[in-house]
């Protein structure tokens, strides 16, 4: 904090001369580590927001998942997402009175954003071999498991311009994070 | 005293055997060679080179974590999942980072991470994106805080017998790193840059949201824990340290922190959604906690008279104000000692001097915090929601009941 000051201060002059006082407050106290390449962000660059715009070009459609699926994710999640070793993939339940959180913990039913979808099958499937899919196959086999959740029409297209806009059956059903502030207590009227 | 060394060794051990042997007889204690006592002939030799260079714990110390949660660690996967502190075995505030518990959200590898290599890259909405190495991360101003980390996860039920199953997914550590508001600061952040994701190398780059106001107050990037390297199972060589907050968002093996305008909803951000507002207000922050680690379940009190009760308080909201203990089952409360400085969000040592007269007796413990919040009762908890059993985090008191012939019990009804 004391560098800080110190620096700005030195600084005030010459920023006044050229008028630049917003810089004022942003430039580095340190000037340690570099700036990263376009490609090195690229790179690491994988999580997606709600809108979408990390999101890379490709494409997946209903079809192509169910033939990634059988190659790259059967064998954990069993042949329809149903059984296997690993967490179930489709809802036990179907209809339209359903409530999406009555359905358990299933990630293209609970998630309120299909972006969420495409981002936890990117980063982390399949098991030890995370990272190995394509953009296309990301985008195929979140087609796939919306399909089977009734959440999209089997002949939807997913790319990056479709796939935000996929209306999930829990948008706005949870409960927003609470706005922290610091010193903040936890909730008012909990029993305290 | 390399050479030295071996011959010493072996006139100990002549020694130990020699001991152990006249033993059986009737020889006298006053031969004045205690360190040959009670060892045996096959006893460790903590003498060795390699023990000499980095040490190891008695071999009569037998404390261990356990899977948490009845998922085994490594699963059939070789996925590390919960693995629980033995918080009866406790003393004073640190957990040696051996026994720290150990979180993962869907069961992760532990990744053998060179330092070297290591980078730290945070972008985004930001003046000046900016990539680090470990050591231009060390020449940066530190600071050293005690901080528990605490899982969401840890609830007690009656199921649990041990102090290890209703509390271990708690632990408290001393972290040495950069506050990220400094690192913040660095990258200049623009307007509109609210929230933050942190993203860890592991192989599913697991990820948080976290909103800016917590960046910008105390949460540490850190790269080291109780005086050496962050080990590789808490998130070798570099975490965030969130403090008071559910352990979850303490993202390890940390490589890239973004600037965003939004909650972003990733990969773990999905798993702790809840459906009722007070739920989500009862999320992020733990809430006031304590509870007594002896006496508690399965241990035993070999007889009637003076014991030091002693015990663990922490707070998402700062600091340990007040610790009461009760040995009535909370008809009344009276004030423990609280051991030492207590530093926020930190676990915060208690003691209560108790004379157990051999009835049934039912002790509980109750935390105060900084900000005046209460630790409540599972009943108090079960009230506000409507409805028996504790929702949201759970801080509620726990009950050890310590029979009449001295044995000790979860007291959750």
């Amino acid at each position: 904090m004391g560098a800080y000051t110190m620096r700005s201060l030195r600084l005030l002059p010459f920023l006044m001369l050229v008028g630049g006082g917003p810089a004022l407050a942003q430039s580095p106290t340190y000037g340690v580590g570099r700036t990263p390449s376009a490609e090195e962000i690229r790179a690491w660059d994988i999580s997606i927001s709600p809108t979408g715009e990390e999101l890379p070009p490709g494409r997946g459609t209903v079809t192509e998942g169910a033939r990634v699926y059988r190659l790259r994710c059967a064998r954990c999640h069993g042949a329809d997402g149903t059984e296997g070793r690993a967490p179930r993939l489709v809802k036990r339940e179907r209809g339209p009175d359903v409530h999406p959180w009555s359905l358990g913990r299933i990630l293209p039913i609970r998630s309120p954003y299909a972006t969420t979808v495409w981002d936890y099958i990117n980063r982390g499937m399949p098991l030890n071999r995370e990272g190995t899919l394509t953009a296309d196959e990301v985008y195929a086999l979140t087609a796939l498991l919306l399909y089977w959740n009734d959440v999209i029409a089997e002949d939807e297209v997913l790319d990056a311009q479709s796939l935000p806009m996929v209306e999930m059956p829990n948008r706005d059903a949870w409960a927003p994070l609470p706005d922290w502030k610091p010193g903040m207590p936890r909730l008012r009227g909990y029993p305290y | 005293m390399g050479l030295k060394q071996p011959d010493r060794r072996a006139f100990l051990k002549r020694g130990a055997a020699l001991a152990g042997g006249l033993s059986l007889g009737a020889v006298e204690p006053a031969i004045g060679q205690t360190p040959a006592s009670g060892q045996s002939v096959e006893g460790q030799d903590y003498s060795s080179e390699e023990l000499i260079a980095y040490g190891q714990r008695s071999r009569f110390v037998t404390s261990k974590r356990i899977p948490h949660g009845g998922r085994p660690s490594p699963d059939e996967f070789d996925l590390v999942f919960h693995v629980a502190a033995p918080l009866q075995d406790s003393v004073g505030v640190i957990t040696p980072s051996a026994l720290h518990y150990v979180g993962t959200t869907r069961g992760s590898f532990v990744p053998d991470i060179d330092p070297k290599e290591h980078r730290l890259m945070i972008h985004g909405m930001v003046d000046r994106d900016l990539i680090f190495t470990m050591e231009e991360l060390k020449r940066l101003p530190s600071v050293t805080r005690l901080h528990f980390i605490e899982c969401a996860g840890n609830r007690s039920n009656r199921r649990h017998t041990t102090v290890q199953e209703t509390h271990g997914m708690t632990s408290c550590a001393e972290w040495t790193g950069v506050l990220l508001s400094t690192l913040l600061e660095e990258v200049g952040v623009q307007d509109g840059g609210t929230w933050i994701v942190a993203e860890g190398v592991e192989e599913v780059k697991g990820a948080s949201s976290l909103p800016m106001a917590k960046a910008m107050d105390d949460i540490l990037v850190a790269y080291a824990m109780n005086g050496e390297p962050i080990r590789p199972q808490q998130g070798f060589p570099l975490r965030l340290v969130v403090p008071g907050f559910e352990g979850i968002l303490s993202v390890k093996w940390l490589r890239r922190i973004k600037v965003v305008d939004r909650f972003y909803m990733t990969y773990n951000d999905y798993g702790h959604l809840r459906r009722d507002p007070d739920d989500a207000a009862l999320s992020y922050q733990i809430g006031p906690k304590s509870v007594i680690t002896f006496p508690s379940g399965g241990q035993q009190l070999p007889g009637t008279g003076f014991y030091e009760v002693s015990g663990l308080a922490w707070s998402g909201g700062g600091a340990v104000s007040r610790v009461e203990v009760s040995t009535d089952g909370g008809e009344s409360w009276m004030d423990a000692e609280i051991r030492g400085t207590p530093h926020r969000m930190a676990h915060t040592r208690f003691s209560f001097n108790w004379t157990w007269d051999g009835t049934e007796a039912e002790l509980q413990s109750r935390c105060t915090d900084e900000l005046g919040q209460v630790q409540p009762s599972r009943a108090q908890v079960a009230e506000f929601w409507g409805r028996p059993g504790v929702r949201g985090q759970d801080n509620s008191i726990q009950p050890w009941r310590i029979a009449s012939d001295g044995s000790v019990h979860n007291a959750i009804s």
